[in-house]
């Protein structure tokens, strides 16, 4: 017990400051906060659901707002965060299932997750305006 | 909640700048984390000019160079050189390594060197391991069977059986996986970390070992196995191409399917 409390008090080596981001690590903690984003996300469309009962004047209120730059801006990026925990989520189903731990192999499948998140995004966006 | 930041003791000062003497065209800066216990100051970096001309392949031999012709008290672990006794693990270009092993021309520019990330510093490149070695402790790390010495037979093991050790029994426990997870920088104390995990599995999978079930019970926490979230900087790190991070799947697939 002694000889663990030896070193309590000397400095600690850096960690976060000087350790070098790889494609795994920066996609789990990307994932770790568009998880806590998406939360959100959804609490705000349950809110925007419960506004279309109020009737024609709170939907419209919330309509400008979407039809605005920022809005459709907003909703934009909201589709990319789906998109990727989507992607991502499915690459961490692989790795319960036993498959995919391979260091290569994991490195594709974050490249793919990055790539597919916007081309997802651009899918879900021409969906929604009919165009495909 | 994890303090990410250093805490005030540990913030790193910029250190002492050691000139080229040698007049050498093949100069590199050699950026070296140091500490000492003695004189009560906080962490330094100090920057060495090395004559790359006259200095072996590995960043080792820069390290014994610096200490050679700069400065004799820089502190570090090393024994065997061959990267088979995991004593000189380190930190170099940001990615935990065995310094005997890695190539000095595979790093463009300046080379920093620290110690194994989020250890409490005993001296210069040496990081206090003792957490580590207690939790290796905890998960018995020695074959359990219900044979005594009487029988005088060899418990044999198919050629199936044995390569299922295989990508597991090679681990030295050199700490560069544990120290280089951050769920492990962040929970230390509980989690168990990558390499102990990895020494869990060797004896789960071991098939003369009997106490199989025992052995996943004792893992299956909340803390000591699912702190991992497949960062996958064990395997990024492993110097000896191990994955650890598989060898934690397998045990959480264990639990799963049992």
């Amino acid at each position: 017990m002694k000889e663990e409390k030896k070193y309590e008090k000397n400095p600690l080596t850096p960690h976060l400051q000087i350790y070098r981001w790889h494609i795994s690590s920066l996609l789990s903690i990307t994932h770790r906060i568009i998880t806590v984003v998406n939360l959100f996300a959804i609490t705000l469309i349950c809110f925007w659901i419960i506004s279309l009962y109020f009737g024609p004047t709170s939907y419209d209120a919330i309509n400008l707002f979407l039809k605005s730059y920022f809005g459709k801006f907003f909703i934009i990026s909201l589709c990319w965060s789906f998109s990727f925990h989507i992607l991502n989520e499915i690459r961490h189903l692989a790795w319960d299932l036993g498959y995919g731990f391979d260091l290569k192999v994991s490195k594709i499948t974050g490249l793919i997750t990055i790539f597919g998140s916007f081309v997802l995004t651009i899918v879900i966006y021409l969906i929604g305006k009919n165009l495909l | 909640m994890s303090q990410f930041s250093l805490p005030k003791n540990s913030k790193i000062l910029k250190g002492e700048f050691y000139e080229d003497k040698t007049g050498s065209d093949n100069i590199k800066k050699i950026n070296v984390y140091r500490w000492n216990p003695d004189d009560g100051r906080n962490p330094r970096v100090d920057t060495f000019e090395v004559d790359m001309n006259n200095c072996g392949p590995k960043v080792l031999d820069i390290l014994f160079k610096i200490k050679n012709e700069f400065d004799s008290s820089l502190t570090f672990r090393r024994s065997c050189a061959h990267g088979v006794c995991g004593s000189c693990a380190m930190n170099v270009d940001g990615v935990n390594t065995l310094s005997c092993i890695k190539s000095h021309s595979d790093i463009k520019g300046e080379i920093n060197i620290y110690p194994l990330p989020h250890l409490k510093v005993v001296k210069d490149l040496i990081g206090d391991l003792s957490n580590l070695y207690k939790q290796y402790e905890s998960i018995q790390p020695w074959l359990k069977t219900s044979k005594t010495k009487l029988e005088k037979e060899e418990i044999l093991q198919s050629e199936k059986d044995r390569s299922k050790l295989d990508g597991y029994y090679e681990c030295i426990l050199c700490a560069c996986c544990s120290t280089s997870c951050p769920s492990y920088w962040w929970n230390g104390e509980k989690y168990l970390g990558p390499a102990v995990l990895l020494q869990a599995y060797r004896w789960i999978a071991d098939s003369r070992d009997e106490e199989k079930k025992e052995r996943l019970k004792k893992v299956a926490d909340e803390f000591k196995l699912y702190r991992c979230h497949t960062i996958m900087n064990c395997a990024n790190s492993c110097p000896k191409g191990l994955n650890p991070a598989k060898a934690i799947g397998s045990i959480k697939k264990m639990l799963a399917s049992s």
